[in-house]
């Protein structure tokens, strides 16, 4: 029989039983009982409650005493029958100094000084050892010994006194005397024998986690992305097509009424292009509408009134915004018979030869929105703002006044960010000016409000991260990756 | 954007108000401005050099204050104040005029100078009261002035001396380096203009500003009619002419590449510093003849009129103030404007060069309106959205990868040379890559031609991740096309990767086949795809094959070389696969 049935067996005939004794009665190992015990607990077969026990036990000396006698006994055996020199006996005998003192008192052994050195002679003929009678009961677990008995073993160090913690069973509400065998999953053949309806099913811990799924995950970043082109795609905006990395200084710079003497004409700003590096496809007429309202002004306009070279303008270069296209847009609205409002809306890669940081990269994501309408003025570009932001999860936005080389007005966006508890920048927005409109051929009461941010920073304040390299480029860690959220802008 | 520094404490008593910061900021805000920090001379040391300052720095408060870039009026201290109390109302803006002088300065230019810097123009300021921080605002201005709109002294350089210490006529001359020789600012002796150049490539500031002139055959120079020389634009002025603070009298020469920027720098530095002439808002105007003996007059300072209609402005902003109440909107931008029946008649004053159309009038109106105080107005365009075909692709595609158990990365578009080439076994001249002309370091070379680099950069990166990993990316690269507009196009690329204990191809293909299936492409030679062997040096021998649809080459597939692996660090073996998605667009 297993040792838990065992147990049940026992525990069958009598209320409660304390696991020591268990251990004693079953002549087994009293951590072995615990085991079996805690497996059947684990059923409800039994309730266990621990207890603690003190219990007296033979120390090494006290083994020693138990097997081969007291001190004292050994000690009076050694004396031979004619008696023994007291210095031989010191000498001879282990422990002789204890084993003397107590045969002395003992009574079992006398000093005759008669013939000159003190002689050490037997005093009766027969002793009884019940030190050593005494530890061995100690050692079988019997123990009836008088309190200052034992106290006085405590001294001699032959007991020392121990703590054992064990379990006082009783039944359990499952109680039985056998044990069934629990199932850990319903299994198909289950079914088909119907089994399931007999067999017990291991009970679960709900504590513990599943098995996670294998399974593939989005980049955070594009997942923030794919939720800003919806934002627009639920807005009425069409989307810009922007695969067009590599972009003319014309329609990245020129076309947005940007000076050619701009600090962002800079080498120190934009990645000029060796390879290819010029183009020389342009609208020549819109080019030199261009070039006027630069050089000399027009529309309502002063101009630059600089020396606006085509060189310049057909410098290849990686687009430092996707106003470019923007501009290619408007450019190609005005070219229809009739103008129709429109919003336009991208999402993509721009690239600045900036000096990089921990929040910027040489490349990132531009998010933009242009309207154009007739009649559009700062407080249209407010309302959308308004709606847009809204929609991120920013609810309060204020307007600071900016400089834009190609919008007029221009504002800075803050929004406020609960989280945070402070006002931050998100963005920048404005209406484009005249001079970048009209020489494109737009009516002249049509104007195109505009707003961009970029992708990258909302969702570095979203997900807390300090470090742009922590969420784009291949040191990304992948963990992070598979860890990240559904993206809900406004949650 | 520029920034600036002011005391706080100047800059209260000027504006004749105490501020919390918090208020400032606030005022900064609404008027376009941005106080940027709050600091000490002192800290702003410690920043730089670290903790051994001399113990007599200033520790008094500092405002920097971040000015938009248009606004060169309100680079120095006395521009700032002038524009804030004007915009409070507190003060209505200066009238500048001029000092009539029958037989005023002349500053003449000779021919040579046409080579190198081409334009000139002067000014004087009479009875000039310096004090030390005024002084100082001086110099200040000159060199925000350099740093912003005179691009590094490029388009515009300034010179300002003691009228008093030199004597007109002035001559803007250029000649060969060797013949100029003078005591340059606060050196002990003369030197040639060659010997000064060399002088300066160590000078922390003044080594920046030597090529604009260095290899010219001639140099710019300006002497009074004694030949003492005045400076040599735009390195550096003489010792003779320097400006003390006993100064009295200011000659103001500014030499430049565009005369539009040099008339605007001139006008911004008269009317920022004649508030401290004998004569407040005065200035003396100097003529400057050009080579063929005629003259224009200069400073300008010229006020410009700008008529503005009422309704276009209301309904740009979105407002509906009365002429009265928009004239009194921009007279607080430093805009004295009469009303004209529908229309207002706007006073451009020459510290305002910013203003070029009515836009930027209506921009005015609208800050000094208060842009937070516009009411919305939602515009009614009834539009439909619509995606751009590829990125819808794009964006199902991701899905579709993710869900056959690849996980997404997000690589860099630009990237070393070695990165897309010698890295993959092959010579940079042979594929079609967009070069960058100033990279500033190597990552930023070339615009990648193929996706896969940054994909096995990833795993590198990862490499306590537990194998299999599976990774893909769908993206643009660039390609050098001569027949596309800039010369370059950009492609949709999705690439694939496995990585495990074995190459693994069986994966990588099967998520080919997967995604073919969703596109509906069969496995066949003449109507689908099929893959047709084909060695690549980035692939394993006899592993690799070009994906083709229907005879077109669209992508390889295959076992990555383990060269491949050991370029980019990798010791585990992966496949891959990089296909061109425009077809199915």
């Amino acid at each position: 029989m297993e040792l838990n049935e065992r147990i049940l067996h026992y525990l069958n005939n009598v209320d409660t039983v304390d696991t020591l004794k268990l251990a004693s009665e079953f002549n087994e190992d009293h951590q072995k009982i615990v085991g079996a015990v805690k497996s059947i607990e684990a059923l409800d077969m039994v309730k266990s409650d621990a207890v603690k026990n003190t219990k007296w036990e033979l120390t090494e000396e006290g083994q020693l005493v138990a097997e081969k006698g007291s001190h004292e006994a050994i000690l009076y055996r050694c004396i031979p029958e004619n008696g023994i020199a007291q210095a031989d006996l010191m000498k001879t005998v282990p422990n002789a100094k204890v084993g003397f003192s107590k045969a002395m008192s003992s009574g079992w052994i006398c000093i005759d000084k008669s013939g000159g050195a003190p002689l050490v002679k037997r005093k009766v003929e027969i002793i009884q050892d019940t030190v050593q009678d005494h530890l061995n009961e100690i050692k079988k677990g019997i123990d009836n010994l008088q309190d200052n008995v034992r106290n006085d073993y405590k001294k001699r160090k032959l007991l020392q006194e121990i703590t054992v913690k064990s379990f006082v069973l009783s039944k359990g509400p499952q109680f039985a005397t056998t044990i069934k065998k629990l199932e850990t999953d319903l299994t198909s053949e289950m079914l088909l024998t119907g089994s399931w309806k007999q067999l017990q099913f291991k009970p679960y811990n709900f504590d513990a986690l599943g098995q996670p799924p294998e399974c593939g995950h989005l980049h955070p970043l594009l997942k923030v992305r794919s939720e800003f082109r919806e934002i627009f795609l639920e807005m009425g905006f069409s989307e810009m097509p922007t695969n067009m990395y590599v972009e003319s200084s014309f329609w990245n710079f020129d076309a947005l009424f940007q000076p050619q003497q701009h600090p962002a004409r800079d080498a120190h700003d934009t990645f000029f292009v060796s390879s290819p590096a010029t183009t020389t496809d342009f609208p020549m007429d819109y080019l030199e509408r261009v070039k006027k309202v630069h050089s000399e002004g027009g529309y309502g306009s002063q101009g630059y009134r600089y020396d606006w070279k085509i060189e310049e303008a057909q410098k290849n270069l990686l687009r430092t915004h996707t106003t470019a296209v923007s501009a290619r847009m408007l450019y190609k609205l005005a070219q229809q018979k009739v103008f129709t409002p429109q919003k336009y809306f991208s999402i993509d890669k721009v690239f600045r030869n900036e000096t990089l940081d921990a929040t910027h990269l040489a490349e990132f994501h531009q998010v933009e929105g242009v309207v154009a309408g007739r009649g559009l003025g700062l407080a249209d570009l407010i309302s959308v703002l308004d709606t847009f932001f809204k929609r991120l999860g920013f609810d309060k936005l204020q307007f600071k006044p900016a400089y834009n080389p190609y919008t007029e007005p221009s504002m800075e966006i803050f929004a406020y960010h609960t989280g945070l508890g402070k006002w931050i920048e998100i963005g920048n927005s404005g209406v484009f000016r005249p001079e970048m409109l009209l020489p494109m051929g737009l009516p002249e009461d049509v104007n195109v409000i505009a707003w961009g941010l970029s992708l990258e920073r909302p969702t570095m304040i979203k997900y807390g991260l300090n470090n742009i390299r922590d969420l784009v480029g291949p040191k990304v860690d992948l963990q992070m990756v598979q860890a990240n959220p559904i993206c809900r802008l406004d949650k | 954007m520029p920034t600036i520094s002011v005391k706080r404490d100047s800059l209260f008593t000027a504006l004749g108000t105490t501020y919390t910061d918090e208020e400032f900021e606030q005022l900064c805000f609404e008027f376009g401005l941005e106080l940027d920090e709050v600091t000490t001379e002192k800290q702003m040391l410690i920043k730089e050099q670290g903790d051994h300052v001399a113990a007599d720095v200033s520790e008094d408060i500092l405002y920097r204050i971040d000015i938009p870039a248009n606004r060169y009026d309100l680079l120095c201290l006395e521009g700032l104040v002038n524009g804030i109390l004007v915009f409070q109302g507190k003060k209505a803006p200066p009238e500048y005029k001029f000092k009539k002088y029958e037989d005023c300065y002349s500053l003449h230019l000779t021919p040579a100078t046409a080579s190198i810097r081409p334009y000139a123009v002067a000014a004087i300021l009479r009875g000039i009261k310096f004090t030390k921080e005024s002084y100082n605002s001086f110099i200040d201005l000159q060199d925000k002035l350099h740093q912003n709109i005179c691009r590094k002294r490029t388009l515009v350089a300034i010179g300002t001396h003691d009228l008093d210490t030199i004597q007109g006529p002035f001559v803007y001359d250029a000649l060969p380096p060797s013949e100029i020789k003078f005591k340059a600012l606060n050196q002990q002796k003369e030197m040639t203009a060659p010997e000064l150049m060399e002088l300066y490539s160590g000078h922390a500031q003044l080594k920046q500003y030597l090529g604009i002139i260095r290899d010219s055959p001639v140099y710019p120079i300006i002497k009074d009619k004694n030949g003492v020389v005045l400076s040599m634009p735009p390195i550096i002025n003489g010792d003779h002419s320097k400006i003390t603070l006993d100064t009295k009298n200011v000659f103001i020469e500014c030499t430049a590449t565009d005369l539009t920027k040099a008339i605007v720098v001139l006008d911004t530095i008269v009317c920022m510093f004649s508030e401290y002439c004998a004569n407040k808002y005065e200035v003396q105007q100097c003529k400057v003849f050009a080579s063929d003996g005629t003259y224009q007059l200069y400073p300008k300072l010229d006020y410009r009129e700008e008529l503005i209609s009422i309704d276009k402005a209301n309904n740009y902003i979105g407002i509906s103030e009365d002429g009265d109440s928009l004239a009194t909107l921009l007279s607080r931008m430093c805009l004295r404007t009469s009303l004209q029946g529908s229309s207002l008649r706007v006073r451009v004053p020459p510290t305002r060069h910013d203003v070029i159309h009515a836009c930027d009038l209506y921009e005015d109106i609208a800050i000094a309106y208060g842009y937070n105080r516009i009411e919305r107005r939602a515009a009614s365009l009834g539009t439909s959205g619509r995606q751009q075909p590829a990125n819808k692709l794009t964006e199902q595609l991701r899905l579709e990868c993710a869900h056959a158990g690849y996980t997404e990365a997000l690589t860099f578009t630009l990237c070393s040379r070695e990165d897309i080439a010698t890295k993959l076994g092959v010579k940079i001249e042979d594929t079609p890559a967009v070069h960058i002309s100033n990279p500033k370091t190597l990552e930023f070379q070339v615009v990648r031609t193929v996706l896969l680099p940054g994909l096995l950069k990833t795993l590198a990166a990862n490499k306590k991740m537990p194998l299999p990993l599976k990774l893909f990316e769908i993206s643009d690269v660039v390609l050098k096309d001569e027949s596309s507009e800039t010369g370059a196009r950009n492609e949709r690329r999705l690439c694939a990767l496995y990585c495990g204990r074995a190459a693994g191809f069986q994966f990588v293909h099967g998520l080919l086949d997967r995604l073919m299936a969703l596109l509906r492409q069969p496995w066949s030679k003449e109507e689908g795809y099929y893959l047709r062997q084909k060695d690549d040096p980035a692939y394993f021998p006899g592993r690799c094959a070009e994906v083709v649809l229907r005879g077109e080459v669209i992508g390889k597939i295959g076992v990555i070389h383990p060269r491949v692996l050991t370029a980019f660090d990798l010791s585990n073996p992966c496949s891959a696969v990089e296909i061109n998605i425009e077809p199915f667009v």
